[in-house]
């Protein structure tokens, strides 16, 4: 009888781990950050693109206005594919655009800008992407919907039509 | 002389990189502790990617600014949560992983024990 829950309970455990095992396979082992956390943004200061004054980040960002900020760079292929949703986004009245220059080359974002056309009302620059960890951000493209001083939604990677609707619905 | 000469030059120039190596150990401690979020299975201090050499001129610059290791430890887990740390701290959701080793220990314990000393009995 002792031999008998002793084999059983085994024969349990293994089923347990080969469950436990079975449904690890299919997680993704590429780490997802939480999306909707309702932070505070960071505070910093940051140096304009083009004409490399130094801003405060409370002057950019007030209160009761959405902002869309966007971290790109013209090195990076998925900005490409996202750039006309953004210029399309811009064309909202409410929502006001800015982007952050990540790590580039001045001549080569200029030129980016002027092959796709200029989204952004405030162009900010990032050069060794230390404001974009003030961000939490993890590299190129990444969205953020301001308001209030809190970030509502965070895009990682590329935006896509869903992601362009869900931002014209909560600026509403 | 010359050879004292030469000898201070190269006396001089240890020196020189023994100070450099010790303001170097703090950030490389560190580094090695942080996982780089975009790499998979490599630390910060491993990784050559765009994220993990931001972190590092970060984590430099902090040390600059007399921030301590736990500081600058803080300053990452607002940022991107506890997954950012190799070590992950003592708290709500950690205390099974740090426990459940001494429990195993305590439990394997009392088995030996039993096993060996009823049987002596």
């Amino acid at each position: 009888m002792k031999v008998k829950i002793f084999q059983v309970l085994i024969i349990f455990l293994f089923v347990i781990i080969f469950l436990v095992f079975y449904k690890g396979l299919n997680n993704s082992n590429i780490y997802v950050p939480n999306k909707n956390l309702k932070k505070e943004i960071p505070n910093f200061s940051v140096k304009e693109f083009s004409s490399n004054i130094k801003i405060d980040s409370d002057k950019i960002f007030l209160d009761d206005e959405f902002y869309l900020m966007n971290i790109w760079a013209s090195w990076c292929v998925p900005c490409r594919e996202e750039h006309a949703l953004l210029v399309d986004l811009s064309k909202h009245k409410n929502l006001t655009m800015v982007g952050l220059n990540y790590k580039d080359n001045f001549v080569s974002a200029k030129k980016f800008l002027k092959e796709l056309d200029n989204p952004y009302k405030i162009l900010l620059t990032d050069p060794d992407g230390l404001i974009s960890i003030e961000w939490g951000a993890y590299g190129v493209p990444e969205t953020f919907l301001i308001h209030d001083k809190k970030i509502l939604i965070k895009i990682i990677g590329p935006l896509n039509e869903n992601d362009k609707n869900e931002i014209i619905e909560l600026i509403k | 002389m010359i050879y004292i000469r030469f000898f201070f030059i190269i006396f001089y120039l240890v020196i020189a990189q023994i100070s450099y190596a010790q303001d170097n150990n703090l950030k490389n401690k560190i580094t090695k502790n942080l996982r780089c979020l975009i790499c998979q299975g490599q630390s910060v201090y491993d990784s050559d990617s765009e994220f993990a050499n931001s972190v590092k001129i970060l984590v430099e610059n902090k040390i600059q600014d007399g921030f301590t290791e736990k500081q600058i430890y803080i300053f990452l887990k607002k940022k991107y949560g506890d997954w950012i740390l190799y070590d992950p701290e003592f708290n709500k959701s950690t205390y099974f992983l740090w426990v459940l080793p001494i429990v195993m220990f305590l439990i394997g314990g009392v088995l030996v024990f039993k096993s060996f000393i009823i049987k002596k009995n």
